[in-house]
């Protein structure tokens, strides 16, 4: 196994993620990568209107950091650490995929249509990439966090608001997943 | 300034384990929604186990910082409806964009330019939410 060039196991990812947390939490931070989205939302003047965005934005320049970093590293990954190949997909996954017309699982990183560039001139992939993007910022901030502020920090810190949060993710990825989207496909 | 560069890599880090665990790819998403692998069940798996004996350790021994301060973690508001409704909208768009916010970044980065839509509208829903907050129950 090369770990430089190929994908990584779980046993890998999952104990690096976990040496971000510690990092974060060493530097005296927490791990929550959608607070940029409010701050964004702070420096392009909505704290104006609405007192939620009125905050300090120079306080969250360490999590921008982080965010700015994120795109660094996504580029190193992608450019210098890849050698094309990518995880085996489930087959059962595959198949079905297919037959929803998602192609690339198990050859590609990401389904070329949703992700490749042909997807800015096809209005109905914009579209669904356009909710998907919503219902992330506004689900994200009305629970308090994601994935890393809420299933991985949150959960360590054993939060039970949290534990509900990831309860609330699955179901709503399964609704998505199971039932919403074979049918906006 | 010194400080914010060590936050730029730790995200640099976070952009490039994003990448090569495969949790920024739309189709291991889709996957563990499936429950067909075993794959991103066990980074976040591994990821709170070893995340849940660090925190701990932190409190119980009262770890100082890198920087030298005790380091203090604060508990999120006690709060039932907002994480159960927020979260629930949020899986919803994870498992349509198969990203959560982290990738999103990372994957601007790896080149998938239509991620920069998710994270535009991202960014809306977030001032949506602002906007919407005090009809909202919580």
């Amino acid at each position: 196994m090369n770990l430089l060039t190929e994908p990584w196991p779980w046993y890998i990812g999952g104990p690096a993620i976990a040496v971000v947390l510690m990092l974060l939490l060493f530097t005296e931070k927490r791990f929550g990568m959608s607070s940029n989205l409010k701050t964004l939302c702070t420096i392009a003047g909505a704290g104006k209107k609405i007192s939620f965005f009125n905050v300090d934005w120079r306080q969250h320049k360490w999590n921008l950091m982080v965010g700015l970093g994120a795109v660094v590293g996504g580029s190193i990954a992608a450019t210098y650490m890849s050698d094309g190949t990518v995880g085996a997909i489930h087959k059962d996954v595959v198949v079905e995929l297919n037959e929803m017309g998602v192609y690339g699982a198990g050859e590609a990183y990401m389904p070329v249509a949703f992700f490749g560039n042909e997807a800015f001139t096809n209005p109905k992939t914009l579209g669904l990439l356009a909710l998907g993007g919503f219902l992330i910022g506004f689900g994200t901030r009305y629970a308090g966090g994601c994935t890393s502020g809420h299933a991985i920090s949150g959960l360590s810190n054993l939060q039970l608001p949290s534990l509900i949060a990831v309860i609330g993710f699955f179901i709503g990825g399964l609704l998505m997943n199971h039932i919403l989207l074979p049918n906006l496909l | 300034m010194k400080r914010l560069s060590i936050y730029f890599l730790i995200g640099i880090l976070f952009g490039i384990i994003m990448i090569k665990s495969e949790a920024a790819s739309w189709f291991r998403i889709y996957e563990m929604f499936q429950f067909k692998s075993f794959h991103m069940f066990g980074i976040i798996g591994a990821a709170v186990t070893l995340g849940v004996i660090t925190t701990q350790a932190i409190k119980q021994l009262k770890l100082r910082s890198f920087f030298g301060k005790e380091i203090k973690i604060d508990s999120k508001a006690n709060l039932i409806k907002a994480p159960l409704f927020g979260g629930i909208i949020f899986g919803l768009g994870w498992a349509l964009a198969g990203a959560c916010p982290g990738p999103i970044y990372v994957l601007i980065g790896a080149g998938y330019f239509p991620i920069l839509v998710v994270l535009f509208f991202a960014i809306l829903g977030t001032y949506c939410y602002g906007w919407l907050k005090p009809r909202l129950p919580h």
